[in-house]
């Protein structure tokens, strides 16, 4: 026996610790409920490297900041002009996309969406890696000390990162979309069609279950969909390089990542997501005939009949010169103005408009009193009905300030639509110009998806 | 002087006996220590350093150094164990750690028969010792946990060839480590 332990001992040895390390593996292996929590060992290790990752990291930061911030200022002026001119453009495009982004707004309160909202993040610099060309993860500076805990958003302002998947006192874990064990609920931002974003153990992020008869066109943006529950509605993700039939009668979609995963140095965790009503009030008066206009089919222009009879284009000035006109009887609680000509309103479509801002009771829509001159040469005036959720005893007058409008009675309960039940029919009188908390008042452009004018 | 010889059992080279080498406790402790430290931080700046492994370069100098079946097999896990720790929640602990106490129990039988000294017979262990190193995880993942790794035969070589040559200069460094 001696001889066999003596002749074999190193065997033995290499056999007693592979075996003690394979049982080690199948026990971490068959306990996974255990994966979300924190081995105390990993939580030693972690603990007692961070601090020198940090102050490595921070240093070399610091020295770094000195460098290019005091002492190398080469071509700064030169970059200052062109961010500058850049500054300007992205000025312009900002102003339609916030026209955009209202209109968006509105639609959404009116349709009673929830949206969800980065409330508060958190700045965290990167401090290490894995190590490892299997695994991806991150370590980030900042722990359960600072207020991160498990499956937290990880994101730059280019795009995702990823999740938090382990917690430390004074760091985290990231588990990035390119990792092998990733997955984020994401969306093709123009075809809406959505999947599951998945990294691979080389690297790769692709979508999967998009169906093979799907088209996928190389260049168009992943964002994502929410449907994960970790990652807000919308972020970037990235793009899609290639796109290919592949297995189970699902595309092979190869996606890029937004966020240049190799080389991030400073990332923001979102501590917070509030899930919330867009709020429309601070968006200006709102129109009925706005949301009309973007909802429902454009009517072609055609020419209108005043109440004398004359024939004239289409447009606020057929309103603007007509009295008091009608409200769409089938059309309770919507409002119109002049100043969205060539749009046409159908019964039943319209709703109640909540949150409106202070009581506008809204001036006839043009082209309900173009169509009414078509059919019978006159416009009489009518009741309209009012919005609901609208303090009583304001006003609103037509937008050109040249017809009279409608005002409600102070007391007086706003219709309640269901599209169904004809609304109650409320008298109303010319208001006087100076017509008090008229926010409607001013003219307004037409909204961005408005047809263009003949 | 802790230097001290063994009879030589191999045919590989003309020298009758090969050297054996030990090293203070401190470098035994922070040298793997620093070579993990070293392979968690630098990628954060070296895009490409993912592909190099210190911690296996270490693994092999060690036992290439001490010729010791037991204790390169006692090193190997306890780095493999170290570099484990750091990786992923998908990444059980253990898995560097067969990978590298296979590779310390190779390297040191290998030093026993064979003069490890020379930059030439350095290159070649550590090229052919990362194929193994990088079959035996790929085992271990694929066949005892059934994770999907792909293996690509260019990559691997591309890995090898680079830890190779990066290792020639880190063996080089650590020999000043090696108490004559």
């Amino acid at each position: 026996m001696d001889t066999f332990l003596g002749r074999y001992r190193n065997l033995l040895v290499l056999a007693a610790i592979l075996f003690a390390q394979i049982i080690g593996l199948a026990l971490q292996v068959r306990r996974p409920s255990d994966a979300g929590e924190t081995r105390l060992i990993r939580l030693w290790a972690v603990s007692a490297v961070t601090p020198i990752e940090s102050a490595v990291i921070h240093s070399q930061e610091w020295v770094a900041n000195l460098w290019t911030t005091y002492i190398y200022l080469h071509g700064v002026r030169r970059e200052n002009r062109e961010l500058r001119a850049e500054i300007g453009q992205m000025k312009i495009e900002e102003a339609r996309l916030s026209e955009d982004a209202r209109m968006a707004r509105r639609i959404q309160s009116l349709l009673a969406f929830k949206e969800q909202y980065i409330d508060s993040t958190i700045a965290a610099q990167v401090i290490g890696t894995s190590g490892s060309e299997q695994s991806r993860v991150l370590y980030i500076d900042k722990g359960s000390n600072d207020g991160i805990t498990v499956d937290m958003a990880v994101i730059t302002p280019s795009g995702i990162v990823g999740k938090i998947a382990q917690v430390f006192p004074d760091s985290a874990q990231v588990l990035p979309i390119n990792d092998q064990f990733s997955g984020v609920g994401a969306a093709l931002k123009d075809s809406r069609l959505q999947g599951i974003l998945k990294g691979a153990p080389n690297g790769a992020t692709t979508l999967q279950y998009i169906m093979s008869d799907e088209k996928v066109v190389p260049g168009e943006e992943v964002v994502t969909s929410g449907g994960d529950r970790i990652f807000p509605k919308g972020l970037p993700v990235g793009r899609v390089v290639s796109s290919e039939p592949g297995k189970d009668l699902f595309l092979n979609i190869r996606v890029i990542p937004s966020a240049r995963l190799d080389q991030l140095e400073e990332v923001l965790v979102v501590t917070k997501i509030t899930e919330k009503m867009p709020d429309a009030k601070d968006l200006g008066p709102l129109r009925a005939s706005d949301i009309l206009a973007e909802r429902l089919p454009t009517v072609p222009n055609k020419t209108e009949v005043d109440a004398a009879g004359n024939a004239k284009p289409a447009g606020g000035a057929a309103s603007a010169t007509t009295p008091a006109a009608t409200g769409t009887g089938t059309t309770a609680g919507t409002a119109a103005h002049p100043a969205t000509p060539g749009t046409g309103t159908k019964p039943n479509v319209g709703g109640t408009i909540p949150n409106r801002p202070a009581g506008t009771v809204a001036a006839p829509h043009p082209t309900q009193a173009g169509a009414a001159g078509e059919t019978n040469g006159t416009v009489k005036p009518k009741a309209i009905t009012p919005a609901t959720d609208r303090p009583s005893g304001t006003a609103a007058k037509p937008l050109n300030n040249a017809a009279p409008a409608a005002t409600t009675q102070p007391g007086e309960s706003a219709a309640q639509d269901n599209g169904d039940s004809p609304p109650a029919k409320k008298q109303v009188k010319p208001a006087p110009d100076s017509a008090p908390n008229a926010p409607s008042a001013q003219p307004a452009p037409p909204p961005a998806g408005a047809p263009p004018q003949p | 002087m802790s230097t001290r010889v063994m009879p030589f059992r191999g045919s590989l080279t003309s020298r009758e006996q090969v050297s054996v080498y030990e090293f203070s406790w401190a470098a035994i402790i922070v040298i793997p220590l620093v070579a993990v430290l070293i392979q968690i931080f630098i990628p954060v700046k070296v895009r490409f350093m993912p592909i190099i492994d210190l911690p296996f370069m270490v693994t092999i100098f060690f036992a290439t150094a001490r010729r010791n079946p037991i204790s390169g097999c006692l090193t190997g896990c306890a780095i493999g164990l170290m570099q484990d720790l750091f990786a992923g929640p998908s990444h059980p602990l253990g898995m560097y750690g067969i990978a590298l106490t296979i590779i310390g129990y190779l390297a040191s039988s290998l030093g026993v028969k064979i003069d490890v000294d020379n930059p030439g017979s350095r290159f070649l262990i550590t090229f052919a010792f990362f194929g193994v190193h990088q079959g035996v995880y790929y085992g271990v993942a694929h066949g005892l946990l059934r994770q999907g790794l792909q293996w690509s035969w260019s990559h691997t070589a591309i890995s090898a060839l680079a830890n190779a040559v990066l290792g020639i200069f880190v063996y080089k460094f650590l020999d000043r480590f090696k108490q004559r």
